[in-house]
């Protein structure tokens, strides 16, 4: 535990040891701002909710997290630092989690930073606060799936440009699926089975019912195993790498 | 005297190429093995090996009994070790990363901090503790690598290169802080500086094209030189031919070298014994016998870099099977 917290303290650290914190949280900040007031009608609609607010996290995270996890462990390959962290006394498990955790708790401190959206929609209405939290539980929940594909992408490689590309056209995959759009364009040619099945892997969906506050023992089940699915998959692809 | 490292038959490909093939050593506590051999003979591969970070193809290493593939964390809180080029997170300052490595490492509190200041002070760091690593000069990451190794008083320390990079004070210090260390611990520094090996190894193991080649005391090593217990006189230039007359003709002498031109006005020639035999009572008397009083001799001890260019690139050291001049 003391392992774990040690590295997970490191590693949030070096995000904000180089102006990556801070570029990338007041890019989240703008990009979301603009998304929600502009191309979200908040106002216009007229409603005290955040759902065109939290509409646009998964599509602005599709560019961003993948960002943040390029360098979890390319930048390690590319530097020779995995060397020493790996012959520390470090269990697999510890590293991996370690990092996806400082990950997980960045990409929350940015979203805490989202506060001003919750207290202007109080300060204009009365919404359903619940909602609200569930909203942000979800987006964390999203996030962290997208964080846990991003760190496994990222051990594939040395190289940081790859990681992130890799990183987003998988996480646009796991987006997309099932989506209405995609299944009505890929319907005749691909098998009802593959589309129900891409359906149940798909995120967006068990998002979409987390931000409206249907928050389903299911859904969590799922993005658990994701993210736990992913985090496992790191690992064995950095255990892989030591064969050489 | 138990083993603490004992590698055992440690074999790697990468694809078609054997990086190292079927090496085998034991290392015991008080020794100080100096690893050698040229570039990509599998020096950093074997080491990589010894400290878990690379799965060897085949075979295995044990430290301290423990094998390095059944538990890899027994064996890396029993090791201390530099790797290759010592890495460390550039955007950490001094104090903070060793902070790091000893919290990983399970130290906490005064006990934490005490390890530190320990490991700063004996790789002299004290100056540059809040200094950003990126921002160092090369022997002074080299040393927070050395540091970061040193840390948890490890019983065995594998440390690639460790003087790479500095400058002659900062190799004297380093190669003082390895022998007072040498007692308690089993020590395996790899390093392609020969007067290192003679320095501070108590043995030397050499590998080329991934296959261990040598294995003996430093010493034992240098003596397969054909310089071994060779005798150089220094003469008058008008001495030159006959003295080389009186040493061509000994029985165990094998060749006879001279310096073309005389330094200081007197030349210096060689005899080289024919398989390592004492000359010096045979030169002194063939000298004498054909009237030359040298005026200094010298017994070589052997010369362990032409040892090192033999062994490692084929060709056998001894006089008896070289084409020696």
């Amino acid at each position: 535990m003391k392992v774990l917290l040690a590295i997970t303290r490191r590693e949030l650290a070096a995000y904000f040891a180089t102006p990556v914190a801070y570029v990338f949280i007041v890019i989240f900040l703008v990009m979301l701002g603009a998304l929600t007031f502009s191309v979200g009608s908040f106002f216009e609609r007229g409603q005290a909710d955040l759902a065109p607010f939290f509409t646009f996290h998964p599509w602005l995270y599709l560019l961003l997290i993948p960002a943040i996890t390029m360098r979890l462990w390319a930048e390690e390959r590319r530097t020779g630092t995995i060397e020493l962290l790996l012959t520390l006394p470090v269990a697999m498990w510890q590293a991996v989690l370690g990092k996806f955790l400082a990950a997980w708790a960045f990409t929350a401190i940015a979203l805490a930073l989202t506060f001003p959206f919750v207290v202007i929609v109080n300060m204009l209405g009365t919404p359903d606060n619940g909602v609200i939290l569930a909203g942000y539980a979800g987006s964390l929940l999203i996030a962290g799936c997208y964080l846990a594909v991003g760190a496994a992408v990222s051990a594939l490689t040395k190289n940081q440009v790859i990681a992130f590309v890799l990183a987003t056209a998988a996480c646009f995959v796991f987006t997309v699926f099932g989506s209405p759009v995609v299944a009505g364009f890929v319907a005749d040619a691909v098998p009802s089975g593959v589309l129900e099945a891409a359906r149940r892997i798909s995120l967006i969906g068990r998002y979409d019912s987390i931000t409206r506050g249907v928050i389903a023992v299911r859904d969590l089940v799922f993005f658990v195993t994701f993210i736990g699915f992913w985090l496992y998959a790191n690992a064995v692809i950095v255990e892989l790498k030591k064969v050489g | 005297m138990a083993a603490m490292i004992e590698v055992d038959g440690l074999t790697k490909r990468f694809g078609p190429v054997v990086a190292v093939d079927n090496v085998s050593m034991t290392v015991a506590r008080g020794e100080v093995l100096g690893f050698l051999g040229p570039n990509g003979a599998g020096k950093s591969t074997t080491m990589k090996m010894i400290s878990g970070f690379l799965t060897p193809t085949s075979g295995t290493a044990r430290l301290c009994g423990h094998d390095v593939l059944d538990e890899p964390l027994a064996v890396k809180r029993r090791l201390g070790y530099l790797p290759e080029g010592a890495p460390t997170y550039p955007d950490m300052t001094v104090l903070a990363f060793l902070d790091w490595v000893a919290s990983v490492r399970g130290f906490s509190g005064a006990e934490k901090h005490a390890r530190v200041e320990r490991a700063m002070r004996a790789t002299s760091l004290g100056d540059v503790v809040y200094y950003p690593i990126e921002a160092l000069s090369k022997g002074f990451k080299r040393r927070v690598g050395l540091a970061q190794a040193l840390l948890h008083d490890p019983e065995v320390l594998v440390l690639d290169e460790p003087t790479d990079g500095l400058d002659p004070n900062q190799k004297h210090e380093v190669r003082g802080l390895i022998t007072a260390m040498a007692a308690e611990k089993a020590i395996v520094i790899s390093t392609h500086i020969l007067e290192e090996v003679e320095a501070i190894c108590t043995r030397a193991v050499v590998i080329a094209r991934g296959r261990l080649v040598a294995d003996a005391a430093p010493g034992a090593l240098a003596a397969r030189s054909r310089w071994h217990n060779a005798v150089t006189v220094r003469v008058l230039p008008e001495q030159r031919v006959a003295a080389i007359a009186a040493l061509a003709q000994l029985p165990d002498v094998h060749s006879v070298e001279a310096e073309e031109a005389p330094s200081d006005g007197l030349l210096a020639i060689s005899a080289l014994p024919a398989s390592g035999v004492p000359l010096e009572g045979a030169v002194r008397t063939a000298l004498s016998n054909a009237g030359i009083a040298p005026r200094d001799l010298r017994i070589e001890r052997g010369r362990l870099d032409e040892v090192f260019r033999d062994i490692t690139t084929g060709r056998p050291a001894h006089p008896e099977t070289s084409q020696a001049a």
